[in-house]
């Protein structure tokens, strides 16, 4: 059954050579700290996926994963202080964002690089109506004038499928639902056609029902636009509906990169086998849940070697010492586990 | 079939939304509960689906009688809890703990673990006397898996799971016979759900608790309930036990809910069809006549609109449903784990 993804794939991960690789964004061995009062947090310890064009990127992970943090670094939108970037690249068509000009880097955000939050509320300017926030780039970035960015506003709403939207030009984000907020947000950051879509945790405030909805919506528009999403998340089931791949994160590193296919039937990483292991499913009667025993670490005192070893059932000696490089694993995956041969060929 | 240990009947809550400040005008209610009648059993999972604003919080405030309801009753072994005074109420407060879904803002900061656990002695002192209650609280802490030594730490030094674990202490202090959980695992991490779910489920056993299960995710429900509401706008649109519910739901709102809920299997999405609701909730304050889901729902006829269906058993059909057209309808490929 995977076997047909994967041809379709090209090779993955950028390993070091032939730069620029022709990918449409790419992250390679990124590196943040939070300088904070209590010491310094290593949020982000070596961080390197790529989304290309039409494809769709889930980067999965619990709070305090360094999920987000990732996501802010590509935006430029990173709180420094307290955060800092240590090291690495964030390679827009090959070039790196992370050395740009203030003004080149604001040019690619919106048009080249978007981004959608999880709540839509405060994500949202309470005291402009919804219309002014998107007619705002239009008449900025686009030089257009009122009425043009009105009824440019106005289609991006009906893309969005806002019922009425010649009528809710002018609500403000509170008259909204909260399905209809990030709704909003959707249209807002594809006014300027971006070629890369950041979401952040897009559902996670939202209802069932209503999650199924905007999901649907951010899949088409993905489709008709060819646009690369990188879907944060925690949800192991919003990523098994709609990712290409997957990038699981630990305690800001990636621990794991495969197929979705693959990832699901045969995870490569302990810490993928515990999540996949620990949630209840619906369409499972009588299941045992099996837990990860302990807690995330603390970013301030990340464990030595690999940062999964107090939680993991196979720990060995060696994982307390040397940290497990993210090496690849046949040809389309990759796992950070000194034993991921093992955890694959498990019975 | 054991008796019920709790009782609803026909209950109902409305909030009244006024106007003017010095003159207030009463302009409408918000039907948060109207008209929800079930029962819980001695030692069993009673859960209760349904999205944000189906009133199942204020449910949950009713049962622990923190609201007097406008109309019906909750019966408590017979008694109705929204009568007691005094002595009554407080040995009512005994047996029915909340567990609230927020660790971080449902413990008071200023308070150690041992005072915050140790707490319900205080008001109910004839559980514990007061040279046994650290040892007491020190049970209750090795009981939820937290070190019994960590008893004067303070709510910031531990993590969202091992506070909602300090919530069950507290919760289970005086050895209640029904919890109420409003939406306890929520706000936590992946891998430490499933850590708090088998906690529950541990401590049921171990003391034959009733729960009462609240949440809005319906794989965490279906996991550990034996019977479940589904509730819609303030009513009960089916309720049943779990294999009814999840394997046979008859009213279409369960049966969106359920086609909405993401399977962690991508083998799964092609064969999956979701049924797809338009539009959002209607507002509490001026629900729909007649089936108050008739607006999103793609089986309406006229009588939706003029006739509320009854929660009823239906011809073809082995449970409650409240819908003129409840119908079986496969929606989750069950299997056996």
């Amino acid at each position: 059954m995977s076997d047909i993804l994967v041809s379709e794939r090209s090779e993955p991960g950028a390993d070091g050579s032939g730069r620029p690789s022709g990918r449409l964004l790419e992250v390679d061995d990124l590196r943040v700290e939070f300088r904070t009062r209590d010491g310094v947090a290593k949020v982000i310890n070596g961080v390197t996926y790529h989304v290309d064009a039409g494809e769709t990127l889930a980067v999965l992970g619990e709070s305090g994963s360094g999920k987000s943090v990732t996501a802010q670094t590509i935006m430029g939108i990173l709180d420094t202080p307290p955060g800092f970037v240590t090291g690495g690249q964030v390679r827009f068509h090959g070039k790196d964002m992370l050395t740009m000009s203030a003004e080149e880097r604001r040019r690619i955000r919106g048009e080249g690089i978007a981004m959608i939050f999880q709540d839509a509320l405060s994500a949202l300017n309470p005291v402009f109506t919804v219309g002014f926030q998107i007619a705002e780039q239009f008449r900025i970035r686009r030089g257009m004038s009122r009425s043009d960015a009105k009824k440019r506003s106005i289609e991006m709403l009906d893309l969005v499928k806002i019922p009425n939207a010649k009528g809710r030009f002018n609500a403000y984000p509170h008259q909204f639902s909260g399905g209809m907020r990030q709704r909003a947000m959707i249209a807002m950051s594809l006014a300027l056609d971006p070629e890369v879509l950041i979401a952040d945790e897009p559902t996670t405030a939202l209802d069932v029902t209503v999650q199924a909805q905007i999901m649907d919506l951010l899949a088409e528009l993905q489709r008709e636009r060819q646009m690369g999403l990188i879907l944060i998340t925690h949800d192991l089931g919003v990523v098994a509906d709609v990712a290409d791949r997957i990038a699981v994160m630990y305690a800001g590193r990636i621990v794991e990169e495969a197929d979705v296919h693959e990832l699901y039937e045969k995870p490569g990483h302990p810490y993928t086998l515990g999540l996949l292991n620990s949630i209840p499913r619906i369409d499972e009667k009588g299941q045992q849940l099996r837990t990860i025993k302990g807690l995330p670490p603390s970013l301030l005192n990340i464990p030595s070697g690999c940062p999964f070893h107090p939680r993991c059932p196979m720990v060995q000696p060696v994982c307390r010492e040397k940290v497990p490089p993210l090496l690849q694993l046949g040809g389309t995956r990759a796992s950070a586990c000194h034993f991921a041969e093992e955890v694959v060929n498990r019975d | 079939m054991t008796e019920n240990i709790l009782e609803v009947r026909d209950l109902v809550k409305h909030y009244p939304v006024t106007r003017g400040i010095v003159f207030k005008k009463t302009i409408g209610h918000v039907k948060a509960v109207d008209g929800v009648s079930f029962g819980l059993r001695q030692g069993e999972t009673l859960g209760v689906v349904g999205e944000s604003g189906c009133g199942k919080s204020t449910l949950a405030r009713v049962l622990m009688n923190l609201e007097k309801p406008t109309a019906g009753s909750v019966l408590y072994k017979g008694q109705d809890i929204a009568r007691l005074k005094g002595g009554e109420l407080r040995r009512l407060r005994r047996q029915i703990q909340l567990v609230m879904q927020d660790p971080y803002t449902s413990l008071n900061p200023r308070m150690t673990v041992g005072d915050l656990i140790g707490e319900p002695f205080d008001i109910h002192p004839e559980v514990a006397p007061k040279a046994s209650r650290r040892g007491k609280v020190q049970e209750l802490l090795e009981l939820v898996g937290l070190n019994p030594e960590h008893i004067n730490r303070y709510p910031h030094q531990f993590s969202g799971g091992q506070r909602q674990r300090i919530g069950i202490a507290r919760a289970l202090a005086l050895r209640p016979e029904i919890i109420v959980c409003d939406e306890p695992v929520s706000a936590l991490d992946v891998s430490i759900q499933a850590q708090v779910m088998n906690l529950l489920e541990q401590l049921q056993g171990e003391f034959g608790l009733s729960y009462v299960f609240i949440a809005h995710d319906l794989s965490v429900v279906r996991h550990l309930s034996e019977r479940v509401a589904v509730m819609y706008l303030g009513k009960i649109a089916e309720i049943g036990t779990e294999d009814e519910i999840y394997e046979r739901p008859t009213h279409p709102y369960t049966q969106a809910l359920l086609s909405a809920v993401p399977v962690p299997d991508p083998k799964v999405r092609e064969q999956k069809a979701i049924i797809r609701l338009t539009g959002d909730v209607p507002s509490p304050v001026d629900p729909p006549s007649g089936c108050r889901f008739r607006t999103r729902c793609w089986k309406a006829q006229d009588v939706c609109a003029t006739e509320p269906p009854v929660l009823e058993i239906r011809p073809g059909s082995d449970h409650p449903s409240a819908c003129h057209f409840a119908e079986k309808r496969e929606i989750v490929v069950t299997h056996e784990a």
